[in-house]
């Protein structure tokens, strides 16, 4: 009886020992991520401008499927994301693959450079391509110097060249962090697979779509995740290389959100409503990358 | 077999270029006039001296070198340190309620901050009015969404997976606390996953931009990458100037990075093993 009641009390000890390690944590996710969310779905069935909001139904949603910005928003996004991401994850599977090869030389010079993007911060960099992409910037002026254009081209004022502008800037930042994955999972994979291949007679081609890729799953679907949930938050580039023009050409959803919350008269209540369409937009894509890559 | 070995070098030669041609762009235009730049001119000037003195006078740069410098090191050492007794917490004393607290947590790296930023904004909008010290405006309010991240805490119970359950029982049998075998034994066994875990927070705390643009308001209170954004936006714009305000931005973490490399890629890499 007295040894039972020990063993309840020394358990019970232990279950709020180990709550009480993970208490912050849990409580400052709550704070910080689940209680906006719900106060966001409250406020997207609410409008009015500032601190002045009044429940009003459905509205806010009805206005979502009319709004010829958010339309634009919304396409600027999905351009990026069709053409950026899948650009970006076979240049880095092709870099890593080249680097993975034991007899290359000066091998850490080569990846640390194509890794130092990422260090710097996204305003930085975007600042720096402001200027490289201007009308009378170095990439013009290089151009032209090597005959490859014969009028500058405008990266930065013209809808079409805007937008390649920004897939370009986001490409140069992020293939390196990309390729520091999937070299880490190559370094992982045992080279016997390989020889027993070679032996077979497979050519490297063969061996790259039959081992490397098949490999290599689960690590493209964690990079593919992560880009796209990174490019439907696209914001830092788009505001300091574009400001999100010429026009709308360049908006992106999150800059969009910005703009209605903090840059003309504040619509949190319309506000809420567009960010709601960013979740739903993560959770079909993820779910999407899933299927496809054929987990459950 | 010699050409595809050439064109190997070729193609990695090129990309490196690329990669580091923006970083070389900037040092150089640091020491050149503003007009040189924008003229195009490769090579080093004499200017740098000149853009530096410009860059003090007219710009606080050092006040919000000094904001960046409190917040980042403030949000790196509270973030790995409830983090890390999380991801401890998670895995040492497991149970089937706390799987599913876990699960439910890892759900909010879904979230995306474009969903948040307005009911945060709100909320430290409301906060101002009973607590100014933690409202608009103030480091604690750059700070607190940022500190404990869903991603930091998976971080940290996947290490603990390494780390000997005897230890903890070795512990006990000294005498010793949970939280004293935690501070003890775990974190000095676990340095390096300390190490990268600091590195990777303290990177993206210096290279924050849209909360602190949200939240923060007066140019006191201003960090490194609201300055560049400002600097950045102007219509006849001083680019040697800015270039050097960049150099010496990207310095810390460029720094970090090259100083703990091999850490800060186990770190980002240990996460999806």
């Amino acid at each position: 009886m007295r040894a039972d009641k020990q063993g309840v009390s020394i358990r019970a000890k232990n279950a709020f020992t180990g709550w009480s390690f993970i208490l912050v944590a849990v409580l400052m996710i709550i704070a910080f991520y689940f209680y906006p969310m719900l106060e966001a779905l409250i406020l997207s069935f609410k409008t009015g401008t500032g601190a002045n909001l009044s429940f009003t139904g459905w509205s806010n949603y009805e206005r979502l499927l009319t709004d010829k910005t958010f339309l634009t928003a919304l396409t600027n996004t999905s351009i990026y994301l069709i053409i950026q991401v899948p650009i970006m994850i076979v240049l880095a599977l092709f870099i890593s693959v080249l680097l993975n090869d034991n007899t290359l030389k000066f091998k850490g010079f080569f990846r640390t450079a194509i890794f130092l993007p990422c260090v710097t911060s996204l305003v930085a960099y975007s600042v720096v391509f402001k200027y490289l992409f201007g009308i009378n910037g170095l990439v013009n002026t290089m151009l032209m110097k090597l005959s490859i254009i014969s009028a500058p081209i405008e990266w930065i004022t013209d809808p079409f060249w805007a937008k390649i502008t920004i897939i370009i800037a986001i490409t140069w930042r992020w293939t390196g962090y990309n390729m520091i994955f999937y070299l880490s999972a190559l370094q992982n994979i045992d080279n016997s697979i390989y020889e027993a291949a070679r032996i077979d007679g497979a050519s490297s081609v063969t061996q790259f779509f039959k081992i490397t890729i098949p490999m290599l799953k689960p690590i493209i679907l964690f990079t593919s995740i992560t880009s796209t949930i990174g490019t439907l938050q696209l914001f830092d580039e788009v505001l300091n290389i574009t400001k999100g023009g010429p026009g709308n050409a360049t908006l992106s959803i999150s800059q969009y959100i910005y703009n209605l919350s903090f840059k003309y008269t504040a619509d949190f209540g319309y506000a809420a409503t567009v960010s709601y369409s960013i979740v739903l937009l993560i959770v079909v894509l993820s779910i999407l990358q899933f299927k496809v890559a054929g987990e459950k | 077999m010699k050409v595809k070995r050439i064109f190997t070098y070729l193609f990695l030669s090129i990309t490196a270029l690329v990669s580091i041609f923006p970083f070389l762009w900037i040092v150089i235009s640091a020491t050149n006039k503003s007009v040189d730049v924008t003229k195009g001119r490769l090579l080093p000037g004499t200017y740098l001296v000149e853009n530096f003195k410009k860059l003090l006078d007219t710009t606080d740069l050092g006040t919000a070198l000094w904001n960046s410098a409190k917040i980042s090191i403030l949000t790196t050492i509270l973030a790995i340190l409830f983090a890390s007794l999380a991801g401890y917490g998670f895995e040492i004393f497991r149970s089937k309620m706390k799987d599913v607290v876990f699960n439910i947590l890892l759900l909010s790296m879904m979230i995306p901050f474009a969903a948040l930023m307005v009911p945060l904004y709100r909320m430290f909008a409301r906060i101002s009015n009973a607590a100014p010290m933690i409202g608009i405006d103030t480091m604690a309010a750059v700070m607190l969404p940022t500190i404990t991240t869903a991603f930091l805490i998976f971080f940290f119970r996947q290490s603990s997976k390494m780390f000997p359950k005897d230890m903890v029982e070795a512990g006990r049998i000294d005498g010793l606390s949970d939280l004293g075998i935690f501070f003890k034994i775990f974190m000095p066994t676990m340095k390096t996953t300390y190490a990268a875990a600091g590195i990777i927070t303290f990177m993206s705390s210096w290279n924050n931009y849209l909360w602190p643009l949200i939240v923060l308001q007066s140019p006191q209170q201003r960090t490194i990458p609201l300055l560049i954004s400002n600097l950045g936006s102007g219509y006849a714009p001083d680019y040697g100037l800015i270039m050097l305000a960049i150099v010496i931005a990207t310095l810390p973490t460029a720094l970090v990075f090259f100083l703990m490399q091999k850490h800060f890629v186990a770190g980002m890499t240990g996460s999806v093993k």
